[in-house]
Formats: C-alpha cells, structure tokens, sequence
C-alpha cells in the first residue's frame, strides 16, 4: 500500500452527522467487483435524485468542489454496516482523508486497510473547519507526522489510533507481516488445541 | 494474586498470539462466517493463489441476498443469482461447510450459528458483517470486519486488532410486561448515542440482563453494533450452559465437562476495572421506537417527536431538522399518532422463535391493518414456529408468512419498501434508504411491530397485551 505521509488538497465539507455506510454506498450497489469501479454510486442517494440528476445543494455536486480528495464531515462519520465498499467508493472517488470528530470503528480500520486517513478533530475544531470551507477556502494540508491540519489560518491537531498511524505512514500490508509470523500462529494453533480441545467444532454431525 | 480481569480481558488474553510494540496483538480466530457478501475477500485469496487455512474453523451461510419467495425454482434476478452462487462455489473450491439455500439449517447467520451450537463462550468470532456482535450474548468476543480482514482471516485463521477500552453497561431491576430486549438496547442507545461505544467493548451485566433468555441477550448484543461498539458481551451463566446443551456443533460429553468447566471461569472478576460504567434502571424502560435516521433518535413511545429549536446544540439541531424532513414528522407530533404503511417482522436482530411469539401473541384474534412482511431467522426457526401454529396467526391477521433471510433488514434480495412508505420494523438500522431508496424506517420491538400492524399506528402494546401475556 502507499505510505501516507502529508497531503495537500482541495476539501470539500459535508456538514452532516452520522453518514452510515448505507448512504457511502447504498446496498443495492455492491453486487459488482472492485475491479468496476465504485466512485460513481458514492453517496449516491444524497448525490443524485430519484432520476439521477445531480441535486442541486448537495456539497459534492458544488461546481468549485470537483476533484475534493478530503472530506470534512459531523459526528460519527462511517457508522453502520462492516461493508468495505464503503471505503472502496471514497477512495475511488479520490477521497484519501476524512476529518470528522468521531467514525464507525470497523469503517476506520476499514479506511486504513485502504490507506484512507480517518483524522478526528474535536467537535469544535470541526466546525471551525466546516465554517472556513463555508466561506470559500479550498484547501487543507494534512500532515500525519505531527497529526496536524493546516486550513487557511486555522492550525489543529488531529488523533488517530497509534497503531493505524504507523501503518498508514509505513503503508503497511497486514498480511505480508502476518505472514512473517507464521511459525508463532502455528504454535499458538498446536498448544491451544491441546488447552481448549472443547473450542473445535463439534464432529459427530452430519 | 493476579489483577483481576474483565470477562473481556480474559478472552482477549486467551487469544493473543503476540502483542507488538505498538500495542496491536495479533489474535486468534475460533469461528469465521462468511456469507454472500464476502465475494471480495475471496477475490483476493484468488488473487494471491492462497486457501482458506482452516476450512474446519469456516462456515458460509447464505443469507444477505437469498430470496424469501419461490424457494426451490431458479432466482429470477440474474445479479441475485450470481451472489448466491458465488457463494457455493467459494464455499466448494475452499472446501468449507455451507448452509446453502436448500439446506434445512439455512438461515441469518447471526442466528445460524447460536442455534448450530457454533457460537460458545469464550471463543473469537468474526464474520463480515456488523451485526456479529450479536454472538456476544455467549460470552464470546465477536465483532463485524471488513473484507480486507476477512481476506486475512480467510489466509491466516488470525486478526490484528487494537485493544478496545471496556465499558459495563449495568442494567437492574425487573422490566414492565411488553418490554424486552430490543426496548433494552435501544435505550442504552439513546443514552450513549450512537458513537457512545466507539472504541469500547461493552460488557452488558445486572439483573434484567441475567434475566434475559438467550434469544433476548443475542437481541441485546446484536445491537451493540448500533452504540459504535466493537463488541458486546454477556457472562455465560446457567441459562447459556441449558441453551448449548445438545446444539450439534457444541461440545459433548467430556469435551462439553470441561467447555463448562472453563466457562465458569469467564465471568468478570469481583474489582476487574472497566473504563466507563453506565447505568439504567430497567424499571423505568417503556416500549421504545426510533423517530429518525439513527438508532439513537429512540424515545418511549409516549413521548412526542422532538424540537429541533430545543436541542443541545447546533450540530443535534441539524440532525433532527434533517431526520425530521426525511421521516416528514413534525415537531412535538405524539409518537403515537405516526401512521404506518407497513410491517417487517424478521433479521439478525428479532426473528427468533421468542420474537415470533412475542407477536403471535399480540396479533392473534386481531386483524392487521397494514399489509407486512414475516420472515423468521432460519429456516428452523420457521419450521418450529409452524409446529406451534404461528405461522396461521400472521397469516390469519393478514401478513405474509416467507422464507428465511436478511429480507427487508438491508433488501439486498429485492424485499424493499417503495419511496416515501413508512414501514414498523424489527430490524436493527433505520438510515436513511436502507429499506430501499426513500424508506422511511421505524425501529421497534416484535411486539410493538405486532401493535402498530393491528391499529395502523405506532402504539404502546402495553395494553393490547393485558390479560394475554404474563
Ligand atoms: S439481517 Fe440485516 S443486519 Fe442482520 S445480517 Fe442480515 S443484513 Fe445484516
């Protein structure tokens, strides 16, 4: 995965609380693989009208707004379903950071599987930043180092879970490092059978 | 003498199989499900030239897409089709157990697996899917993954994970009749909000809990989920021991003396330290239905919509206007006088036998005036439900009595309202579309979905059930 490391780019707000997954990406899209593509149907329903017309007030459809590769958005951001369709249509879109003051757990670590950056602010900090997008700055500096944002005169911190921070910045596969550890898994696998022979599933069914 | 732990802790430290540096352990995995769903994950075993690891450790179930009607002929919708196919033969080509479509044991996998014995306490439990959390209601420590982490589990029978914070959600005292499980959570829900959990397990404990069967407390942990929870957990007691007794996957004989033997030993330690307590007093819990596009927009159903103007903060203020607009409520409108279009009785979340019978027993003799929708949570389930006759009580009051699936929860397989329909669910997640583009969803207890079918409105059932449940 590539590492990330600072970005700087064009931000587009969305002043909403608790965007689900449901709204990332509506269920009825996720039959395709990700070789397809799900850039389109992000937030396809808050998007697009019942005729699939772009509406018109929608943040995203803003004209000044069209190739935003962050998003600053309310509380509670990615909640809802594990669905990684959800980070597949952001980050198809070209969304690589979502600053918001909380996330749906399985969705940020989700984000991060991506190398999409989920960056919490305070609830403070994040309508400073809403309000300065509102009135027509367009881009943010995000710099994962020293967890900081730069928006205009505006310089905040931002959190993040230690252990995704250094995987983001290393651009860490989890797989390839597991995969290093095989002979500990195989151990733990041997002596646990013994301890927890209760824990298999049951045979003697059909 | 070691510190004392929490139940979570001591399941957490039985899995370690090392912790690095930064604090992230490497965990293992005791059972994985996979449903249609998990088509990326297998994509990218595919793409690798890998395996699943440990077949023996990975049952599919196929639910997410399954239709409800016309079992047994071909899907007609092609795309449908091709997910439920997929599915067996992924589940074929990585020899892993499946309860396909025409298996008899074919149902949601969050009941699936309680019901099959596969879910214990103490053990790991992962699956794509959010609502996982549910198998917590064992004692097991479950969560929802994405397809990355399914694909790594899939590899390796392992999971990296971060050490969540732990929470008690205490709860005591003896419910009101026509409260249950799914009133519990929503309540806890509103309490904490809707990110109230991020971050924590919850260890859900006191005496309405542990008087709760375990068809209630896999209700309770399933919506752990909806607080922004990692998981949800429930000590192994008595009632847990009596359920597994004879389930076909669960141990038996010498293997099921010493699970219980190690069960016992699960339960939070007298002084285990937990990061947050919250506490409710389950006395004061009264029916509870959701107004809004959040699980935690709950409120007794004798209180009124809210006033935007008269919330918290601008950011709350927001919130409701907009939940408002979507649901076309007004302010300050009684709950009680919010008419439905619709019934859904079904998903992870309330379609076990006891929820079935929850509203048999408020639907029966009655007539439905809404046209709605009954599909019970495996197709065991609805064989059972049928032996006890309560298939022709929702029949008889006017509802359709279909197959078992995620149906109209998620209308992956084409159950789904048209826009604009309100709809009294069972289900777990009233966002905005997720009943189908322009749904409007209210989430609420089988009984209280029972209610609102047979007055047309959202209703307290308390009443409708005097004299007929004890
Ligand atoms: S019933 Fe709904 S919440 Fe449960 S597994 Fe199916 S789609 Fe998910």
């Amino acid at each position: 995965m590539t590492p990330f490391t600072t970005l700087t780019a064009l931000a587009c707000p969305l002043p909403l609380s608790n965007v689900d997954t449901d709204q990332l990406i509506p269920a009825r899209f996720m039959k395709r693989s990700r070789a397809e593509g799900y850039g389109d149907h992000l937030l396809h329903d808050l998007r697009f009208d019942a005729d699939g017309q772009p509406r018109g007030g929608f943040p995203l459809n803003d004209p000044a707004r069209q190739g935003a590769r962050i998003l600053v958005a309310r509380r509670n951001f990615g909640s809802g379903s594990s669905r990684e369709a959800a980070v597949y249509a952001l980050a198809d879109y070209g969304i690589a950071c979502v600053i918001a003051p909380s996330f749906g757990d399985i969705f940020a670590s989700n984000s991060v599987n991506n190398g999409l950056l989920p960056a919490r602010v305070t609830e403070a900090d994040g309508e400073a930043l809403i309000a300065a997008l509102d009135r027509g700055l367009r881009e943010i500096t995000v710099d994962l180092e020293a967890q900081a944002i730069r928006a205009g005169d505006l310089a905040l911190a931002f959190a993040i879970d230690p252990v995704w921070r250094t995987k983001l910045l290393n651009g860490w596969d989890d797989l390839d490092l597991t995969l290093s550890h095989a002979e500990a898994i195989q151990a733990f696998a041997a002596r646990d059978a013994n301890e927890r022979p209760w824990a298999a599933p049951a045979r003697d069914v059909s | 003498m070691s510190t004392p732990r929490t139940l979570f802790d001591k399941v957490w430290d039985a899995h370690t199989v090392l912790t690095r540096e930064d604090g992230a352990a490497l965990l293992w995995i005791d059972r994985h499900f996979v449903h249609e769903g998990s088509h990326h994950a297998f994509a990218k075993l595919r793409e690798r030239g890998t395996k699943v690891s440990r077949p023996d450790l990975t049952f599919g179930v196929a639910d997410h897409y399954v239709p409800t009607r016309g079992r047994g002929s071909p899907i007609p919708d092609e795309g449908i089709r091709r997910m439920v196919d997929q599915l067996a033969e992924n589940a074929f080509v990585h020899d892993v157990r499946l309860f396909g479509l025409d298996d008899p044991r074919q149902g949601i996998v969050h009941v699936v697996g309680p019901e099959q014995g596969l879910t214990l306490p103490g053990l790991t439990v992962v699956c794509g899917d959010s609502h996982t959390s549910t198998h917590g209601a064992f004692g097991a420590m479950a969560f929802g993954i994405g397809a990355s982490e399914v694909a790594h589990v899939l590899t390796t029978q392992t999971l990296w994970q971060k050490k969540p914070r732990r929470m008690r959600v205490t709860v005591a005292g003896a419910t009101v009749p026509g409260v249950g499980a799914k009133d519990i959570a929503l309540s806890i829900i509103a309490a904490i909000g809707a990110d109230g959990g991020a971050g924590h397990a919850l260890e859900y404990a006191g005496s309405t809990i542990r008087a709760l069967s375990m068809e209630g407390r896999l209700t309770l942990c399933n919506l752990s989920i909806e607080s922004g929870a990692r998981c949800g957990m429930i000590a192994p007691d008595e009632t847990t021991i009596r359920y597994l007794d004879g389930r076909p996957f669960a141990p038996k004989g010498e293997a099921l003396a010493r699970a219980v033997e190690a069960w016992r030993a699960l339960p939070s330690d007298p002084g285990a330290a937990f990061d947050r307590e919250v506490s409710l007093d389950g006395a004061q819990i009264a029916p509870v239905v959701t107004w809004g596009v959040s699980p935690e927009d709950a409120l007794p159903i004798t209180a009124s919509v809210p006033d935007p103007e008269a919330a918290p903060d601008p950011g709350r203020a927001a919130q409701i206007r907009d939940a408002l607009a979507y649901m076309d409520l007004r302010a300050g409108q009684k709950l009680e006088t919010i008419r439905v279009d619709r019934v859904f009785i079904g998903s992870c979340t309330n379609s076990r036998i006891e929820d079935l019978r929850a509203a048999a027993a408020v639907l029966a003799g009655r007539q439905a005036q809404v046209p709605g929708l009954v599909s019970p949570g495996s197709s065991l389930v609805k064989r059972q439900a049928e032996e006890e006759g309560l298939d022709r009580v929702f029949v008889a009051a006017g509802l359709d009595w279909v197959e078992s699936g995620c149906s109209m929860c998620v209308g992956m397989n084409g159950d789904l309202l048209k826009p604009g329909e309100r709809c009294a669910s069972t289900t777990n997640r009233n966002f905005k579309g997720r009943q189908g583009p322009g749904s409007r969803t209210h989430l609420m207890s089988p009984a209280m979905v029972a209610a609102a079918a047979v007055t047309g409105h959202l209703a307290d059932v308390r009443p409708l059930i005097a004299g007929r449940v004890p």
